[in-house]
This record gives structure tokens, sequence and C-alpha cells, in this order.
């Protein structure tokens, strides 16, 4: 607690200096029913002397690897109330205290114009810890996750063109943005609001159970170095000393390879890849599991990871290629096809993304490629 | 697969009459001509805005209803709320056109029980028209979904397709165009399709890894295949017990459109009815008719070119097995087979002007359980006769097996589906 109330010292000092301001802004507000209207209800993140800047007692975290979404980058914050914390688990998401409340906000460094974007993996100076400066991003929308007491709700809002303020759009919403890669080359895309729905279609991972989770704050994902402002610090020692995690075991914990890591094993990179990017659908009671191809970083790699498995309800999907993943041919397998698509029924992940993630399908093409092996099938198909 | 034959256990449920609290979209003002062009269409974004907002906000009991009109929308509906009733004005009158859609991709996804949907028509989605995944208590009744460019390979996969789903009715129901299947139920349990119509896809009717199902009174004329029974590896359960009977399967020779490495994309044009690795099948009481490769086949995952040893689950069980065809009505069909294969092999036994009998085996059969009576293939005489094409062997020693196959086998008792409502969840909960 004595901690809690010291880092939130330490975080409002830190915005009266950014923003010369003399006022301190409200403190989060947990509320507990209805739908508010306003991302700014919620107190999470300020609006003050031209930064975005998470509110007092609000960590900002990072994953290690994060899923794709049309290269947008991701503000995301934790806060929970006094007196309560999330339990450990060494493989699922948190048991979230009723109270917590998490954010995403999606933004792109600006190129120029208002609706050019930069494709680049840097980050913004100071981000995640300071915020953002808005002269510098663009900001689309900003996801509120809210554990309350029947469970947890998602509110999508969308940002204003000011960028002063987010307004909820339950129903989802479109932008036209243009992505400027490093060339100066422009590919304009839709960048896609899902609706609450399409929120809990990757967020309810037991379709039958119906229980909406978390995604990102699962212990492997988070066991990485952030910098705070009071300095760098490993994200899960400093969720238990903000009081906000508990039951974390000594020793080492459960990591997941950084896809972009070079140095580490490449099947460790496109499964961690993988188990972001796709088993929220792809896993035992998720979504896509009438597929039985299962994804998650957990399950092993025989034909549930798709090694020389036929499709089961790909339609189209297939691209004309047999089995999902072939050992040693990106070209002949689905899973690559899929995930270098942009057309609808084609493409997966299904929700998420309107461009090519032309990274990761690499990553993926290039973990094929080096599996050992081959698929002992009969091929030969009807004339 | 051991065939005993299981009895059915109907899901008993408790008609509700659910306080219903429509919600009507007629409100939104704007209606369009119904006989518009499809093509390049405005978006009727306050429509969809508004439709995905009662979808969200509906409750148990709720009916969502869409006025008459052709709404054009270019994201996909979602619904996960239990209880709930989509209503349209008609087929004819209500039609949603998702041709200019950029995100779905499905038309309209449920992932919810005790759910109706009726009276509209879904086209040209990008995905799957309707699918309904993990449900119980599902209705479909007078939906249409179509892709209006005809059969296409681009074409969305499935039409009415629920997955995982119990007590499920697909009735007075219609598709035209899917890639893969038009009607298609999965990995489900307790299902009836009646009345219905498939045409232009590449499966008309497709009943998959699916326990107790009943088809009957239905059209499927057009199609690559007619009616498919399949079980499929690697997926929650093997299925068995369909009954398939009192449908028209007419000339279903439309060339196979479907991806390649699809499941369908097996199906050789000209199927009428088409039983692959399934058990437990009853064929009875069809009009089977002119269906150029076979009027009836009965296969092997063996035969689909798709399995192999690392790509298939342990325990999958690629023979079909207790499969009677009877007291069917059977003309033309099997004179101009698709594939090389079999073209060679009926110019082979037949000659150029002669036709395969109505029934096409591929001939595997599990060598470790031969012969056991409930586990055979019976054919009555009111199919012109069996052809064992000899698969194992490549269609070496192809022959007549009519007079082999003259066994009966009990009948499967029908499926019974008793009410769908809104407190039938309830009362299943309360009974579970």
């Amino acid at each position: 607690m004595r901690l809690r109330l010291l880092s939130g010292l330490a975080a409002l000092a830190t915005l009266a200096f950014v923003a010369s301001c003399a006022r301190a802004p409200a403190p989060v507000a947990f509320i507990a029913d209805g739908k508010p209207e306003h991302l700014s209800d919620w107190h999470l993140l300020n609006v003050t002397g031209g930064r975005l800047a998470p509110n007092a007692g609000v960590l900002p975290y990072d994953l290690v690897t994060p899923l794709f979404s049309d290269y947008a980058h991701k503000l995301r914050t934790v806060w929970m109330p006094a007196g309560v914390s999330a339990n450990y688990s060494p493989d699922q998401a948190f048991d979230f205290p009723v109270g917590t409340i998490l954010s995403k906000t999606f933004y792109y460094p600006r190129a120029g114009a208002a609706d050019a974007v930069l494709k680049t993996y840097d980050a913004e100076p100071g981000a995640p810890a300071a915020g953002l400066d808005l002269s510098r991003v663009r900001l689309v929308e900003t996801r509120v996750l809210v554990r309350r007491a029947a469970g947890w709700t998602v509110l999508p809002y969308v940002w204003n063109a000011e960028q002063t303020e987010a307004e909820l759009q339950r129903t989802g919403d479109t932008k036209t943005l243009e992505l400027v890669d490093a060339q100066g080359h422009g590919e304009k895309f839709t960048y896609v609001v899902p609706n609450e729905n399409q929120c809990a279609s990757c967020h309810v991972t037991n379709l039958r159970a119906g229980e909406f989770s978390p995604l990102g704050p699962k212990a492997r994902n988070l066991n990485r170095t952030l910098a705070y402002a009071e300095g760098s610090e490993n994200q899960i020692a400093r969720w238990v000393r903000a009081g906000f995690l508990t039951g974390v075991p000594a020793g080492e914990l459960p990591r997941a390879a950084d896809w972009r890591d070079a140095q580490q094993p490449i099947a460790a990179r496109a499964r961690s890849y993988l188990d972001v990017n796709c088993a929220h659908c792809h896993q035992a009671s998720a979504t896509a599991s009438n597929t039985s191809l299962r994804l998650d970083a957990l399950g092993p790699a025989d034909w549930s990871l798709g090694l020389c498995k036929p499709s089961v309800a790909a339609g189209k999907g297939t691209g004309d290629r047999i089995q999902d993943i072939v050992p040693g041919k990106p070209d002949e397998s689905i899973l690559p096809f899929r995930l270098a698509s942009t057309e609808g029924g084609v493409m997966m992940p299904e929700l998420g993304r309107t461009t090519v993630h032309q990274e990761g399908v690499q990553l993926i093409r290039d973990w094929i490629a080096a599996m050992p092996g081959h698929c002992d099938s009969n091929h030969s198909t009807k004339d | 697969m051991h065939s005993t034959r299981p009895s059915r256990r109907p899901v008993v449920l408790v008609a509700a009459v659910a306080a219903v609290v429509a919600a009507s979209l007629a409100g939104c003002g704007r209606h369009s001509d119904p006989n518009a062009r499809a093509g390049d269409l405005p978006v009727d974004a306050e429509f969809a805005k508004k439709l995905q907002g009662q979808l969200l906000d509906a409750k148990p009991g709720t009916v969502v209803e869409i006025p008459a009109g052709r709404w054009h929308l270019d994201r996909g509906l979602s619904l996960r709320v239990n209880g709930v009733t989509i209503r349209g004005a008609g087929m004819e009158q209500t039609i949603l056109s998702f041709r200019e859609q950029v995100a779905g991709p499905e038309g309209l996804l449920a992932q919810a029980s005790d759910f109706t949907i009726e009276g509209l028509t879904i086209e040209d989605t990008k995905g799957d028209a309707l699918k309904i995944n993990s449900g119980d208590n599902i209705t479909i009744r007078n939906v249409r979904v179509r892709w209006t460019d005809g059969p296409k390979t681009s074409n969305g996969a499935y039409g009415l397709y629920p997955v995982k789903t119990n007590n499920v009715l697909i009735e007075g129901s219609q598709s035209f165009g899917a890639a893969d299947a038009g009607i298609y139920v999965g990995q489900s349990r307790n299902v009836v399709v009646r009345n219905c119509r498939a045409e232009q896809n590449v499966a008309g009717i497709e009943i998959e890894n699916t326990i107790d199902a009943d088809v009957h009174d239905n059209v499927a004329t057009g199609n690559t295949g007619g009616i498919l029974v399949f079980n499929m590896p690697n997926l929650s359960q093997p299925g068995h017990s369909t009954r398939v009977f009192h449908n028209k399967v007419d000339a279903n020779n439309l060339g196979n459109f479907g991806a390649k490495g699809t499941a369908v994309a097996s199906v050789p044009a000209g199927s009428g009815i088409v039983v692959n690795s399934n058990s437990l099948v009853e064929i009875f009481d069809n009009d089977v008719t002119d269906n150029a490769t076979a009027n009836v086949i009965i296969s092997s995952y063996f035969s689909t070119g798709y399995f192999s040893t690392k790509g298939t689950q342990p325990g999958y069980d690629p023979y079909p097995r207790g499969i009677a065809v009877h007291d069917n009505r059977f003309k033309g069909g099997g004179d101009s087979p698709d594939g090389m294969d079999l073209k060679v092999l009926k110019t082979a036994m037949f000659g150029l002007t002669g036709h395969f009998p109505d029934v096409l085996w591929d001939g595997y059969v599990d060598a470790a359980r031969p012969n056991v009576p409930e586990e055979r293939l019976c054919v009555d005489a009111t199919a012109s006769g069996v052809l064992n094409a000899d698969g194992p062997n490549k269609y070496k020693n192809p022959r007549m097996v009519s007079d082999e196959l003259r066994c009966k086998l009990a009948p499967l008792s029908p499926v019974t589906i008793r009410a769908v409502g809104a407190a039938a969840s309830a009362a299943s909960a309360a009974s579970a």
C-alpha cells in the first residue's frame, strides 16, 4: 500500500513537471456499471501539456511479443484499486480482481499529413512510461477492459481529430490511413476498430463458458524489463512492488521468446508469435477449436500444431495447398499463405488487421523452411 | 469405431413461450429497393450500426426484426447473447448484402444458444454467410444464402454453417454458390435438415462429424456433390447415425470449384449422395437421378488423397461402416464420371456409352474387422448395382459386387427436435 502511494506520488510529480499544471488531475475512477461515453470518464490517461500520459497509480506495461495490429503501436496500462491484487498464474492470464482496469491505446507515429503514419518498430521517445508526445503521434483508439463484479467489460473508445477525447464506439468504426515505410512509400489501408462482440471473439477463450479474459498479461509475455520513470525494472517485479500481483513463485519465471530477437531459436520465436497472434482462437475451447488447430505455446508440436494436417474449414483459405505446415516447404503450407493474405475468408487472423505483417510472415516462413522431416502423405488429388 | 447402433436420446426441451421484446429496426428510415442490382452500392452505415447495436444490446427473449429492403453492410454482424431471434420480413423481402465487406469475414457470426434466425437472405459474404459456433437449440428457418456471381472459388466457404452445436433444425432454407458446402452441419448432435434447397454449391448439403442427423425432403441439384455425409480426422468427435431420406438429388454435375486442400475438393463432379468414412448411414426413399459420376458413392478417407500418418490423429477411423442404401428411386447417372481414373475405369468396364451402376464403392475395408455384420455396406435391388472400384489397388481389379451386398441393417431411429425457445437453456441447465 505504502509503495503504491509512493509510486503514485512520483507519477504525479512527473506529470506536474511535464504539464506545468498546478491542478492535480482527478484520480482513476472505477465505474462499476454502465458504459461511460468518454474515455476521460475513467481518468486513466491524462491529456496535458501536449502529452498523453498515464494518470497517477496507472502503470504502463509492454509485452515480450505483441499482437500485430496493422503496425499500430500500443500504450498499455494496468490499474487496480488499493487493497486488491491479481493472482499469479504460470501459464494463463492473471486472475485479476474486481476493480482492475486495463487499457490499450492504439497509435502511430505521424508521417506528415493527417492520415499518414509511419510503418516502424522504433519506439516513441519516452513511451510508454512518460506517455506520448501528441504532436508526434496519431491516436486511433483506446480499448478499456474493466473487471466488474459480473466479469470483464470491454469498451472501445475512438479518438477525436483534436486528440483531446475519445468517444465510445460500441459498434466499432473504420479509419482510412496511409502507412508510410522507411523508403517513403505509402500504402493506404482501412484500420478497423472492432465492435464489442468482435473484441469478445478473441477475448472469450472458452466459448461454452463465455467468459471474457485479458490476453496479453500472462507471465511469459510480461517477463521483461521496462524503462519506468523511476528507472528500469522487470515488469513482474514492478507489479509485485506496486501491489498489483501476488503469489509469484521464487526462481525463474516463464518467458516467451521475443519474436524479433534473432539471437533466440527460430522455433521459439515462431511459437511465441503464433501464441500471441493466433492462440486466442486456436486453442482447445476457443473460437477456432472446431478446426482442431492449436497454436498456443503450450500445445504439442504434432498434427495439432498443423504439421502435415489437412485443412478442416478453410475454403478458399487453403490457397490450393493441402496441409497447414509441410516441413521445409513454406510455399506448400497453408499457414503462411493465410498470414500473407488480406482477403476476407482467406486471411488469418480473421480480425484485427487489414494489412500484411511482412516480418511476421517471414518469421513463419523461415521457421517452416528450417523444419526437418516431411509428410508421408499420398498427395495425389483428383485430376 | 464399433458399430453398435446407439439408441437416440432426443434432447427434451420445454416449449417456451418467451416474453418477446420486439426491437424493430423500422424506425431506421431508409428502405432501399429490394430489386436494386447488386454492385457498387453505398453501404448503409447507419443501418449497420443500429443493427449491430441491437445485437449487442439484445437480452434473452429479444426479437430483432429487420425490415424489408436490400441493405448493404461492410462489416460482419455478430451475436453473443443466448435466446435471441433475428427475423426478417421474408427471404425475398429482407436482403443483407455484404458485397462491400471489408471485415468479418462472416455475414453473421452467432456464438449463442437458443438462437433462431428466419425470413431473410444473406448474400455475397467474403467468408461464411451464417456461422453458428458452439450453441444449443438452433433454428434456421426460411433463410437464403447466395453468392450472386454464381459458383466461384473466391466465394465464401459455407452458406448455413452450424458447428459444435446441439439440437439443430434447418428448414425451408436455401444456399446457392458456396465454395465449400451450402448447408453444412459439423461436429454437432441431434440435427434435422428438411425442406431445403441447395444448388450450385460444391457440396449441396453436408453432414460432417455429426451424431444423429435426419436429412429429408430436400432438393440438392446442380451442385458438384448433392448430399454428403463425411467424417474427417482430427475433429472433436467422429460422427455416426445419419438418415438421408425422401430427398431429390438430381444432376449434381457442376465442375468442382472448391479450393484444393478442402475436403470437398476431393468430390468428383457428378456425385449424388456421398458417404465418406462415416458410420451408420441409412439412405432410403430418395429420388436420385442423373448424377454423372455416380448416384451414390461410398468411400474412405484414403480415397481423398489427404491421408498422412503424421497429419492424422491416432484413432481416427477412415472406414465407412454400417451403410444401408435401400428403397430409393434411381434414374440415369454414372455415364460421364469426373477425373481420369474414373473415366478410364468406366470405359474399361462399361464401354464408351455405358455407365457406372447406381452405387460406386471405393472398396476400402478394415482388414482388422472383416465381415462384421453390422458394419457391412448393404444395397438393395432398387439400385442398379454396386461397383467395387478396388481403390486400394489403384483400380486394378474392379468388379461388380451387387449380389454380395444384398444384406439388411437395422433401421436407424428418427431424430426428434422438440422445441427451441428462450427458456430452453434454463430447462436444459436445470436438468443437467
